[in-house]
């Protein structure tokens, strides 16, 4: 077995008490159920993933107003591929697709301005979402939809800072997350040094990690011996890729383009200062404005625990919408939508304890632990 | 109409569809040099086959292909469905006797386009060793279609062997015929990120005198498959849920292209999912696997071949997979259209 894993089992059997740990990155998600990391955990460490996945984050206001304009005649709106699919009060914007709305997958925000420039006659939308990751991105569009003069191109942001959701993380009377494994693509903007008010304000060990399985292993081990330890440090495991400052030029970009403005957040409600909106020389970017969009409802699902799944409150099977009524090809919650959401994450990955002994399922599941493993021969090892 | 011109011009026209003159020319001059053969240049309504030897079955398929971009690294919409339709068949054990082929066009499509894909049908049903035996051509008007799609039906005679999931039993071994995920990762590329430079090409190829060596190589193939749209992860959990059998497949011998795997995780596409066109998955009882993987290898599309899981004694219908980790997580069939993940 890999030296992590083994590292991290040694630090599980010096607990006292089964832990549990919070990841706030979708591609952290993703990669630790792809490779089955959950499968190798002790059974007293547990890794629940939290606000990082910013198609479950954004509220479903903010969705309302990307399909509504989406809806509008001669409108094209451009989007990250996830967000097609998530389900607003009335419908999705693939949904929307389907009934000739023209809603265009793009890669690159700059893909939106390209637009714009090719179908001068028509108003080109970029869904502007996510966290520090992708909102430098957003402001390098405007500025070149600037420096083009484009009187066609806005943006309608709902893009969040990771910091300030986990602070109201931190700060909730409730919180059942013993140390927090920080992403490693947002601490490459902002620096190592971000993060460090977890451990030194909150008391919380945590380790900011890449994205290769071994990477989340190594970090969980660390995270695990700091609680064995009793050591409540910030430390950075993915040094190769962030240091301690950051991406100087990002931050610059986002601070020439952005301010910072609440925010309303799916499962965390209206955060202070979690958000980022067009500063005024750039407002006639800001597509609630030219559209007169007002400002988004926000209401939850009925019935949809996704908010306190992202929150580490619930886990997905403790909703009762989970597998029955909401699943990946007809999802309710953006935790089921988003291919980083812990909800579809849990129904692909884990389905098989679900089928093999259904009335154990809860028990099965909530310690982190799968059955044994069948037997295979020829196996490679 | 403005788009009335004759043929002599460089762009196809509704006219050219019409079923008159100038369809007859296009007819003429642009499909039959490149396709035709004595079946088809005879241009009855229906194409008349030799009778089949005693003892095969006739076997049917039929297929639609709308790619887009129309030309993508290591292939186009020509070798596309000349492939695709002769790969149903062979993975139903058929040799192929005569691809049917329907052409919808765009107005406005020009002709060099057209000449282009149409010359690579014509290799990819030479290399095959197939021929196209009956057509159509329709013209749609402008923003009604998308340059060219193409239906293809193949026809093709299978002798008594039988190919069937019923067949798949514990211990039977999982074998695929190369690299997977070339295809999807290629065209979604060359579709998303086309300013992208890369060497990864589509895999799309006919693979039906591999499988016939496959098939002449040993008795044991139990059931073949090609994995194209939902890729490997599609058809190992449609095969573990329709047996009901435990599939179990090693992550660490599944064979992906560096390359390929970098694209794919820059595009945020688990390989597991995507398309292949020129891959073939075989389920083998156990003795026979050396002479399946001889018989694969030993075929330019086939060096790559190998086991990459097996069938188990439990069944509960689901499809494992046991990651380069150490760790498990259970295969499902992808949602639908791809999409490109956030960050």
């Amino acid at each position: 077995m890999n030296d992590s894993i083994q590292r991290l089992n040694a630090a599980a059997a010096r607990l006292t008490r089964p832990v549990k740990f919070m990841e706030v990155c979708g591609t952290h998600t993703m990669s630790a159920f792809r490779s089955g990391l959950h499968s190798l955990m002790p059974a007293n460490v547990t890794l629940l993933s939290g606000p990082g996945c910013p198609v479950c984050v954004t509220s479903q206001g903010d969705i309302d107003q990307l399909i509504d304009v989406a809806r509008k005649p001669g409108m094209i709106l451009c989007t990250y591929g996830d967000m097609i699919r998530v389900v607003g009060s009335a419908g999705s914007l693939e949904q929307a697709r389907a009934e000739g709305a023209d809603v265009r997958v793009v890669y690159s925000s700059l893909d939106a301005v390209k637009l714009a420039v090719e179908n001068p006659t028509r108003q080109v939308v970029f869904a502007a979402v996510g966290f520090e990751t992708t909102s430098p991105a957003s402001a390098a569009a405007v500025l070149h939809a600037d420096r083009l003069f484009l009187s066609n191109f806005t943006i309608l942001t709902s893009h969040k800072l990771v910091m300030p959701a986990m602070r109201a993380l931190l700060s909730a009377d409730d919180l059942q997350v013993d140390g927090f494994l920080c992403p490693g693509h947002v601490a490459v903007i902002l620096g190592a040094a971000t993060f460090d008010p977890i451990a030194t304000e909150y008391h919380k060990p945590c380790v900011i990690a890449g994205f290769e399985p071994l990477q989340i292993a190594a970090a969980l081990a660390r995270l695990t011996e700091m609680i064995a330890d009793s050591i409540c440090r910030s430390e950075n495991f993915y040094s190769e890729a962030v240091t301690e400052t950051g991406n100087r030029a990002a931050q610059e970009l986002i601070a020439k383009i952005f301010r910072t403005d609440a925010s309303y957040w799916r499962g965390l409600a209206l955060l202070p200062d979690s958000g980022l909106v067009l500063r005024d020389q750039y407002r006639r970017y800001d597509a609630r404005l030219r559209f007169q969009l007002g400002k988004p409802v926000d209401r939850e699902i009925p019935g949809c625990l996704c908010g306190d799944v992202i929150t580490g409150r619930a886990t997905p099977i403790d909703c009762r919408l989970f597998g029955s009524a909401c699943t990946p090809a007809r999802a309710i919650g953006p935790c089921m939508v988003s291919s980083e959401g812990t909800c579809q994450a849990w129904f692909k990955y884990k389905r098989a304890v679900n089928r093999r002994s259904p009335l154990n399922l809860k028990s099965e599941i909530s310690d982190g632990t799968l059955p044994a493993p069948v037997p295979a021969e020829g196996r490679a090892s | 109409m403005a788009s009335e011109q004759p043929f002599t011009g460089s762009k196809i026209s509704l006219a050219h569809g019409g079923g008159g003159q100038l369809t007859d020319e296009l007819i003429s001059q642009c499909v039959l040099p490149r396709l035709g053969n004595s079946i088809l240049s005879d241009l009855l309504d229906s194409a008349i086959l030799p009778l089949l030897a005693a003892g095969e079955k006739p076997t049917l398929t039929i297929d639609s292909y709308v790619v887009q971009p129309l030309f993508f690294p290591g292939g186009d919409i020509g070798r596309l469905c000349v492939s695709g339709t002769v790969n149903d068949l062979a993975v139903c054990g058929a040799r192929p006797l005569g691809i049917a082929l329907s052409l919808i066009l765009t107005e406005g499509l020009p002709k060099s386009t057209l000449e282009k894909v149409l010359d690579s049908t014509a290799a990819t049903a030479k290399e095959a060793g197939v021929r196209i035996v009956t057509g159509d051509t329709k013209v749609v008007g402008h923003g009604q279609g998308d340059g060219i799609y193409i239906t293809t039906a193949g026809i093709g005679a299978t002798a008594c062997y039988k190919l069937h999931p019923d067949l798949i039993e514990p211990g039977d071994a999982i074998i695929i015929s190369g690299n997977i995920a070339d295809h999807g990762m290629a065209v979604m590329l060359a579709r998303q990120l086309p300013q992208v430079q890369s060497a990864i090409a589509s895999d799309v190829a006919p693979l039906n005198q591999m499988i016939a060596s496959l098939l002449q190589a040993t008795a044991g193939v139990k059931f073949l498959r090609d994995p194209t749209r939902g890729g490997l992860a599609g058809v190992c959990a449609d095969l573990a849920s329709r047996t009901g059998r435990h599939i179990t497949l090693e992550e660490n011998l599944i064979p992906v292209d560096p390359r390929t795997r970098h694209v794919a995780e820059m595009l945020g596409a688990d390989p597991l999912d995507v398309a292949n066109e020129g891959k073939v998955l075989a389920v083998v009882r156990p003795g026979a696997v050396q002479a399946a993987l001889a018989a694969l290898q030993a075929d330019p599309h086939g060096v790559n071949a190998r086991v990459i899981g097996q069938v188990d004694a439990t069944g509960e219908g689901v499809c494992e997979l046991h990651s380069t980790l150490g760790g498990r997580r259970i295969l499902l069939k992808a949602y639908g259209e791809q999409l490109p993940r956030i960050c």
